[in-house]
Formats: C-alpha cells, sequence, structure tokens
C-alpha cells in the first residue's frame, strides 16, 4: 500500500506548496465545470419545463430521448464538438478548437441533459399537486414555471450537483476538443491522466484525491444551501 | 362589493366523467353577500361543482354567468382573479407565512409597500400574527389550512370557494376558521363553501343547496332548509340515516 | 447569510471573469513520447523568451496528429511516420518537411526475459523470438508513428499478429505512457522510444532488453500545414518555430535537453540519418 501513502504525502505537498501550475489547474477545471453548469441550467431549467408542462405530439419520445441522452459518453460528445468546432466544420472559422471555451461548449453538451431532465420529472411532479392551487392564485403560464422553479429549487440544487458532477469528473471530452494544452486547457483529470501515461502515479493518485475532496466541498456548501432551502426562501 | 361579478347563475351545468353524470343539469343562483353552503354525502359532486363554479374545469354542457353590473366588461382572467379558492387539503409555498400570504398579491403585480399593508391586515384579522414569519410547511394541518383562507382571502375576492376545508382540522381549528369565514362575509365578500359537515352548515349556512347523486335536490334559505327539508333525501341526511 | 451570498459572489466571478492566460499565437501538434518525455517544456520557453511568440502544445499519436493537420486545425506538426509524413505532404496538406532531430526505439520487457529477446542479432530476430515464446506483448495500436514501425518489424517476418486469440499479441490502443503501464503490469515486452522510456517512472520489473539496430532508427520531422489550404494557418509564427528548431541554437537546445545525464533526443538538421 505504498503507492498510497506516496500519493497522500504528495497530496499534501501539493496544497501545502500552493504550486502555481496547480491552483491554475483546479482554478481552468472549476471554471470550466461551473461555467458548462451555469449555461446548461439556463437551457435545461426552461427545456424541462416545457416537456413537463407542454403537451405536443412526440412528446414522449423526446422524454425518452431525453432520459437516454443522460447516459451519452462524455468522448462521443467530445468527438461530435469537435468536428463541429473543426477548422474543416460548420463552425470552424470562429477558431474555438483547443481553447477553454471548447472544453465549456463539450461540457454543457454532456451536463445539459441531466438537469432537464431532473427538472423535467421535478416539475411535472410538482405540477400535480400545485396546477389547481397555482391557477385559482391568478398565476399565468409564465408565473406558474416559475414558481414551480422555485419549489422545486431542492432538487433542481440536486440536477445541478449531478451536472456538475458529470462536467468536473470527465475527461473524454475536454481530452479531445481542449487538447490538454499545459498552462491553457490542462484540467485536474487531463493531467491525472498525463501523469498516468507518463507513469507517475502518485501524482496522478495525489491529483485524484485532491478532485474528490474539491467534490466533497462543493457538495457540503450545496447540503448547507439545500437545508436552509428546503423550506424557505423566495423574495416576498 | 362583491356586485362588480355576483349575482352567480348557474344554467343546466352538468359534467361527465367517464360515462358517469358527475353534476347533473344544476341550475341556480347565487346571491351575493352571504355564505352558500354546498351540502350532501362524498361523492354528491359538490367538489366538481365548485371547480366548475371557479374556472379550474370546464362543463360538459350548461354555463357559468357571472351577471354582476361589472362583469360584462371584464376579461375572463380578470374574471378568475376576483375569485380565490380554498381546497380541501391545502397547498401552500416552501416559504413563510408571510410571503405565502404575498403571493396572490405578487403576481396581480402589487407594489411591494401596498404588499406589505395588505398582508399586515389580514394577518391582524386571523390572528396568525405569531405563525407569520414561520415556514409554512413546518405547521400544523390547522394552521396550514388557516394561512390557506387567509392567503385566499387577501386578494379581496368577490367571491371565496371553499372545498370541504375543515374536514381535516381538530375543533379548535374549526371553530377558528369559521370564525374568520364570517369576519370574511362581514367585509363584504360571497363565500360558497362545499361540507357534508352537518353542524358546519347549520352554524354559518344562510342558504343551502342540496346536492345529491349529482342533481341538486333543494335550494333554500338554511333556517326553512333545516327545519322543514322538502325531500326524502334530505330529510334522511339531516337525521342522520344512509 | 452572508456566507451564502459569498458563494455566490464566488460562483459569479468563476464564470464571468475571463481566464488570465490569453489564447496562443501558435498551435504545434505533436507526439505523446515528445511531450511525455518533458521536451517542450524545456525548449518552447526558450523559443518564445526569444522570439515572443507563444506556444500551445497539443500531443496526440502521429496519426491523429496528420488527421489534425489535415483538417486545419494546427499550425505545425512534430512528427516520426517517415512514409505516411511524405504521403501527407505529396497530398498537398502540408509543405516544408524539415527533419530536426531523432532517437531510437528500445525493445523493453520483464528483466527475466522469458523470450531470450536480449540475446536477438537484429530487432526482427527479437520479435521473432517474441513471437516464438508467444510471450505476451503489448501493442499500442493507435497508427501512432510507434506503432507503425511496429508494423514494419512484424511485416518483415511475414507476420501480422491479431489481438485476441492464443492471447499473447494485445492491441491496446492508447499512447506510449498507457502501454508501459500496462506493460509493466503483465510482465510484457513493448516497443517504445527511448524519450519516453527514459522519463517514464513507473517501470517496476520492465528493462530495455534490445536497442541498436539501425532499424529502430527514429527521425522526427516539422511539417507545416499548408497554407494554401488553410488561410488561417499562422504562417509567420510556425515558420519562426521552425526556423529556431532547425537553428544552431534550437538544435543545441534540443542536445542539452537531458535525463539522468542523457540526451533524449539527438539533433540532425541537414545531415543524414546514422
Amino acid at each position: 500500500m505504498n503507492d498510497f501513502s506516496d500519493a497522500f504525502a504528495t497530496a499534501l505537498d501539493l496544497m501545502r506548496s500552493f504550486d502555481p501550475a496547480f491552483i491554475e489547474i483546479v482554478a481552468l477545471s472549476l471554471k470550466v465545470s461551473v461555467t458548462a453548469v451555469f449555461f446548461a441550467a439556463l437551457l435545461g431549467l426552461p427545456l424541462g419545463a416545457l416537456l413537463a408542462l407542454k403537451k405536443f405530439p412526440g412528446r414522449g419520445i423526446a422524454v425518452v430521448f431525453l432520459n437516454a441522452l443522460m447516459g451519452l459518453p462524455p468522448v462521443v460528445v467530445g468527438l461530435v464538438i469537435y468536428l463541429m468546432l473543426s477548422r474543416a466544420g460548420p463552425f470552424g472559422v470562429f477558431g474555438l478548437l483547443y481553447t477553454p471555451t471548447a472544453m465549456i461548449v463539450a461540457q454543457t453538451v454532456l451536463v445539459l441533459p441531466i438537469i432537464a431532465a431532473i427538472a423535467r420529472q421535478t416539475i411535472a411532479d410538482l405540477h400535480t399537486e400545485y396546477a389547481d392551487q397555482l391557477k385559482s392564485l391568478g398565476a399565468r403560464e409564465g408565473q406558474m414555471i416559475l414558481t414551480l422553479l422555485a419549489e422545486g429549487r431542492s432538487s433542481l440544487l440536486t440536477a445541478l450537483l449531478a451536472g456538475f458532477g458529470r462536467a468536473i469528473a470527465e475527461v473524454g471530452a475536454v481530452m479531445v476538443v481542449g487538447g490538454n494544452i499545459d498552462h491553457y486547457t490542462r484540467t485536474m483529470t487531463t493531467a491525472i491522466a498525463l501523469e498516468t501515461s507518463k507513469g507517475n502515479l502518485s501524482l496522478a493518485m495525489a491529483l485524484g484525491m485532491l478532485l474528490i475532496l474539491l467534490t466533497i466541498a462543493v457538495n457540503a456548501a450545496a447540503f448547507g444551501l439545500r437545508r436552509r432551502f428546503s423550506l424557505l426562501g423566495g423574495a416576498s | 362589493m362583491s356586485g362588480a361579478l355576483l349575482p352567480l347563475r348557474l344554467e343546466g351545468l352538468s359534467f361527465v366523467a367517464g360515462d358517469r353524470l358527475v353534476v347533473d343539469h344544476i341550475t341556480a343562483d347565487i346571491a351575493p353577500d352571504r355564505i352558500t353552503v354546498v351540502l350532501g354525502h362524498n361523492g354528491a359532486g359538490k367538489s366538481m361543482l365548485m371547480r366548475l363554479c371557479h374556472g379550474l374545469m370546464s362543463p360538459t354542457a350548461g354555463a357559468i354567468r357571472w351577471q354582476g353590473r361589472e362583469a360584462a366588461s371584464l376579461t375572463a382572467e380578470d374574471i378568475a382573479r376576483r375569485q380565490s379558492m380554498v381546497f380541501h387539503l391545502p397547498v401552500l409555498l416552501r416559504r413563510t407565512v408571510r410571503q405565502n400570504l404575498s403571493f396572490p398579491l405578487q403576481l396581480r403585480g402589487v407594489t411591494v409597500a401596498q404588499r406589505r399593508k395588505r398582508v399586515d391586515e389580514v394577518i391582524a384579522e386571523t390572528g396568525l400574527g405569531p405563525l407569520a414569519d414561520r415556514p409554512a410547511r413546518a405547521l400544523s394541518a390547522g394552521e396550514q389550512q388557516l394561512a390557506a383562507i387567509a392567503r385566499a382571502w387577501v386578494t379581496r375576492p368577490d367571491i371565496l370557494f371553499l372545498d370541504e376545508p375543515t374536514t381535516h382540522l381538530d375543533p379548535g381549528a374549526v371553530a377558528r376558521a369559521e370564525k374568520i369565514l364570517l369576519g370574511i362575509r362581514r367585509a363584504g365578500a360571497t363565500i360558497m363553501l362545499a361540507t357534508h359537515d352537518l353542524a358546519q352548515a347549520r352554524r354559518i349556512a344562510d342558504q343551502v343547496l342540496f346536492l345529491a347523486g349529482g342533481r341538486l335536490l333543494e335550494d333554500r334559505p338554511a333556517k326553512d332548509f333545516f327545519t322543514a327539508p322538502l325531500t326524502e333525501e334530505a330529510r334522511r341526511f339531516l337525521e342522520g340515516r344512509l | 447569510m452572508r456566507r451564502w451570498n459569498f458563494i455566490a459572489v464566488l460562483i459569479a466571478a468563476l464564470i464571468f471573469l475571463p481566464l488570465r492566460v490569453a489564447a496562443a499565437d501558435l498551435l504545434l501538434v505533436s507526439t505523446t513520447s515528445t511531450e511525455n518525455s518533458g521536451l517542450f517544456s524545456y525548449l518552447l520557453p526558450k523559443f518564445t523568451a526569444a522570439t515572443g511568440i507563444k506556444v500551445h502544445v497539443v500531443a496526440v499519436g502521429t496519426g491523429q496528429a496528420l488527421k489534425i493537420g489535415e483538417r486545419g486545425d494546427a499550425d505545425v506538426l512534430l512528427v516520426h511516420d517517415k512514409p505516411s509524413e511524405l504521403a501527407f505532404v505529396a497530398a498537398g496538406y502540408g509543405i516544408d518537411r524539415r527533419q530536426v532531430m531523432y532517437n531510437d526505439f528500445v525493445i523493453v520487457g520483464p528483466a527475466a526475459d522469458p523470450a531470450g529477446v536480449a540475446k536477438a542479432a537484429s530487432a526482427t530476430a527479437a520479435f521473432a523470438r517474441i513471437r516464438a515464446a508467444k510471450a505476451p506483448f503489448i501493442s499500442r495500436g493507435d497508427e501512432s508513428g510507434t506503432h507503425k514501425l511496429e508494423g514494419r518489424l512484424w511485416a518483415a517476418l511475414d507476420l501480422r499478429p491479431q489481438s485476441g486469440g492464443d492471447g499473447w499479441y494485445r492491441s491496446i490502443g492508447a499512447g506510449m505512457g498507457a502501454a508501459l503501464n500496462m506493460a509493466a503490469a503483465s510482465d510484457a515486452y513493448t516497443l517504445s522510444d527511448r524519450g519516453t522510456w527514459l522519463s517514464f517512472q513507473n517501470r517496476r520489473n520492465l528493462t530495455v532488453l534490445y536497442d541498436g539496430d539501425p532499424a529502430l532508427f527514429n527521425q522526427y520531422a516539422l511539417i507545416l500545414v499548408n497554407p494554401a489550404r488553410h488561410p488561417h494557418v499562422h504562417v509567420t509564427e510556425a515558420r519562426r518555430l521552425m526556423d529556431w528548431l532547425i537553428s544552431a541554437e534550437g538544435q543545441a537546445a534540443i542536445a542539452s535537453f537531458k535525463i539522468g545525464g542523457q540526451s533524449l533526443f539527438i539533433p540532425n538538421y541537414g545531415k543524414e540519418t546514422p
């Protein structure tokens, strides 16, 4: 078990030293994943609400499709975004391939189905309980959606966390569209992949431990937030 | 003030669910400024009648006609927003009681200052002061229903529908709820309340609509109904026989 | 509540503050072998200091690097598989191919050497011994330069081993580091470039069993992605990088990159292969 004690010591050293290269990698990982979750929520919450509340032909198929997309392999998403952003692809003129922006785009696509699917389920469930009451109180359709989103905030926070967890932990998509460029598109997961391929297993493992620590910290903050959220919240 | 929408005329109102006639050609006039109690057994069609009147469901046949002096000039949404309904199980938002009361005003675009003033008024009228800043969902069933009644009243509706509002409450909470309802009537609102609780009907009804099997069997002033029912079904109901 | 406001500000800052690092002036797509050895983090700061041009490096196998160049997603390539490089240039995807440095491939395997590779007279003979002993062999299987050389060695024996079947030949479809990790974990043989091998840290029982055959010579070459095909290519900066790498200064810098006192790459611009 020497490997693990080595990794542990390396992890401690990394944190103690505040190595700027290491801080840079952590900051980029957080920035890319948090931004991706932000945009995925911006698109996914209304999409989930739409699928929950609007009746249209093919809605059942759309829901099945959306739920299936939750299991999309990151590397496939990476490949699709790569082909789109490549100079030879439809969005090639923007020159976005191998930039953090490309990574954000890929992770947004990756996270969107999770957020939209959980939001849809949450809102559909709440709707059966609340619909008559909100209509009776005089809520218009838009007000109804906003109120249901606010009432479901606890479950929706879980959706955001699930999305963040998927984004921060995935390596396939960011590797393909980001290119793992030192000081530019290197995230914690691509750094772990790189150190593993260099046979530097203790450093790779140490980075892995710190990634776990980071996700625990984010989830703990959300847990505290949820306790405040579950009964209260919302402006008067 | 309730003259704006009321009186309310129900014209041959019917509702079919599957192959069952839940509401069967009901014709009646609901007069303003009084408490009309819709009385009958479970399954008599009371709930559905309330939902039809409030506009949550559309009738299979017949019509709801608001005949007040302003009703003709109001849009469908204005008419809906001058009514409130309290359901037999309250659905409060995951917010404080005060925020719940403020909510319907917020939907109507009332300014913050006016909202605060009106909510304080209603809290004082209904005696909810001690609960005002508690999370609404953490209250007891009785307290939640009182908050739901206060929330329904906060917009000063012309008419307030209540569907078995006190079925799940203990006697103390029932008494508080009825006291609040009598206050609301004094303030000039019309109340239409569905119940199978005979004692409650005797305490608060001005007018009784007696329903059985989806049909309206009696539509009479409360004191006439209770002293001299006209139909065999009503007599048996009053005597507590099934 | 103040604590939650702080968290909200932090999240907003993460989302909306721009990254400190600006986009690069130049994108160099190279092989995992050169990147993993640490060559670029040694060389490129010197180049940037001399010219002010910032370079980003994406490391993939030679096959994928050429694909990326073909699509126009790179400015310069540094790769090591002469036949496919020449085909790439001939097809008009790249121009100005320049041989810049070399190292060599080594056959590594378990120190016990069950196939007797250390006693082989040539690289192909070493491969023949591995095949005869059915000793486990890890193939990159990823169309990289290393994989292509491996294929040529088997072809010289008239062999085309397939993964699966009796299981001694395992094609993993991954980079050099992954192949070495797997060989170390399963006491298998593999073909590695010397640069990756020297900088590899998880060797366990692995050791170099055979080297020195001219057939294992590993030439690296620079290719400029054809600007006539892809007008967005940073031609000026790309040429500065190519010129610097073949200049006396650049060639000396390559020679001075050492691990454990040993040079990983030998500059040879303008010279014939040894």
